[in-house]
């Protein structure tokens, strides 16, 4: 038994759907939950079985990536946190750009126990920005403090909002700060706008309590 | 003019190729999996390829305002490589996918018995996943080709509505419009076909089950060959409503069948010539926000 927090409540979600798409939900659902190792096979299907866009009644959340993590909860309710993290890594490894970002929000949802941050770091070479923002959610407090800076700073680059970024005022450093200033330097160098972000990490950066450099 | 370009190989192409093929009208394509110029040696190799057509290019694409859709299959050049017939093992896991709106390229290269082989596989697995089928037909001996090609749709119970033959031309044409396929057609630079002689093509056997494509590749090729076919139509007095049936609505209409096309019809109002674009995605899901 794992047990992962979903996107959107119960209500939220099937309350979105039409009575086909909840229909199908359930199927999908009843699939998973006889055999959780039939997860890979319930999340292509997921989104034109349902449905997606914008889920009404929860900010910033998407339709197609509230059903897949509820199909993840559902495949937790029978599978230990390892076998739970050997499945996600099989969806993520077939997965299309939509599904990748379905399991690491699934793992932002997810126990310390289960710990993907392998999945984070593939997410994080890639320049996808919605793969990107999704692996800078709360699962990132996996992320040692050098791969979460870097991450941080590929917000910046790529624009993905650093209201995604879990944890910013908390991890912020002075490391972070010098970072991000060389970037604003080199952007004012070339006669580039410099992202207001930019403004917001340093602000952040500032407001941290002191920390050790390589704590 | 809406343009939906229903086959161009756009992991070979550049940002200024989607710049100036949003400017002319492209709002959606279909990206067939195909032979890299450079011959493959593993499956892994292909399994990477696969995954930048549902992941990578499919977000470049739609930075530019344009859907992006792909078929997937072993393509037969390559199914004469043993070391590549393994390809075969991992399509069910792509086939699955939204946006894969098709088997394909299969179909003949050399009509090699190890092309056969993986040509009938992949019909048999485009019935199991009930998409369509996308067939490549050979630049050498394209008459014999085709013709195989379509005994062998036949016994595959495949339904001929559910299969476009392409790359025809003047003498393959009619063979493929009898048995009820649906007619692509790629417009070369210096090959294939051009758009003067599609508009001819059009002329004498109407508008029917047919898709026109640049087919653009890492060839010398044109990404703006439908924009430029569409205006050769016009000139030769088609309307613009014929235009955006051939260039829009067929291709809407042969892919549709999947179930599985990720087009905004928003995307495609603002290049529509006065259709109903939204008519015509019944049975689709939509992709909303992908511009994010």
């Amino acid at each position: 038994m794992t047990e992962i927090r979903p996107l959107a409540d119960d209500d939220t979600l099937r309350g979105a759907l039409d009575e086909r798409s909840r229909a199908q939900l359930d199927a999908l659902t009843a699939e998973v939950a006889e055999d959780p190792t039939r997860l890979g096979r319930a999340f292509p299907a997921a989104a034109r079985r349902t449905g997606r866009g914008p889920l009404a009644g929860a900010d910033g959340v998407l339709l197609e990536d509230a059903v897949r993590v509820a199909l993840v909860r559902t495949a937790g309710r029978s599978l230990d946190p390892e076998p739970l993290l050997a499945e996600l890594r099989e969806v993520y490894r077939y997965g299309d750009s939509d599904e990748k970002r379905a399991v690491l929000h699934a793992l932002s949802g997810a126990p310390d126990e289960v710990d993907g941050t392998d999945l984070l770091l593939d997410a994080l070479r890639t320049n996808d920005t919605r793969l990107v923002a999704a692996a800078m959610g709360p699962h990132s407090d996996r992320l040692d403090d050098d791969a979460w800076r870097q991450g941080v700073l590929k917000c910046l680059f790529t624009g993905v909002p650093v209201a995604a970024v879990t944890g910013l005022t908390r991890r912020a450093d002075r490391e972070l700060a010098e970072m991000v200033q060389r970037y604003r330097r080199e952007r004012e160098a070339a006669g580039r706008d410099v992202p207001p972000d930019v403004q917001v990490v340093l602000d952040a950066c500032a407001a941290s309590p002191e920390k050790p450099k390589d704590s | 003019m809406r343009i939906f370009d229903p086959h161009i190989h756009m992991t070979s192409r550049t940002t200024d190729d989607y710049e100036a093929m949003h400017a002319a009208g492209v709002r959606a394509l279909v990206e067939p999996a195909f032979w890299l110029g450079q011959p493959r040696t593993s499956v892994g190799s292909f399994t990477d390829y696969f995954d930048a057509l549902v992941g990578w290019e499919r977000f470049r694409a739609s930075q530019f305002g344009i859907a992006h859709h792909c078929t997937i299959a072993l393509n037969p050049k390559e199914a004469n490589d043993p070391r590549c017939a393994e390809v075969l093992d991992v399509l069910p896991r792509y086939l699955a996918k939204d946006g894969v709106v098709a088997v394909g390229e299969v179909g003949f290269d050399s009509m090699t018995v190890e092309e056969e082989k993986a040509f009938v596989r992949q019909l048999e697995l485009a019935v199991e996943f009930e998409l369509p089928a996308m067939v490549h037909t050979p630049h050498r001996d394209k008459e014999q080709g085709t013709r195989r090609t379509l005994e062998l749709v036949t016994e595959s119970g495949l339904a001929p509505g559910m299969v476009v033959v392409d790359h025809l031309n003047e003498v393959t044409v009619d063979q493929v419009d009898e048995a009820g396929c649906w007619m692509g057609f790629s417009i070369y630079p210096d090959t294939k076909m051009d758009e003067h002689r599609m508009v001819a093509i059009l002329q004498r056997r109407g508008l029917d089950r047919v898709l026109v494509n640049s087919a653009a590749d890492w060839g010398r090729s044109d990404p703006l060959k439908t924009a430029k076919t569409g205006a050769a139509m016009l000139e030769a007095g088609f309307s613009a409503d014929d235009v955006d049936r051939v260039l829009w609505r067929n291709p809407v209409e042969f892919f549709g069948q999947s179930g599985r096309l990720l087009v905004d019809p928003d995307l495609a109002d603002d290049a529509a010539t006065g259709a109903d674009a939204s008519a015509t995605f019944e049975g689709n899901s939509i992709l909303r926000g992908s511009r994010d």
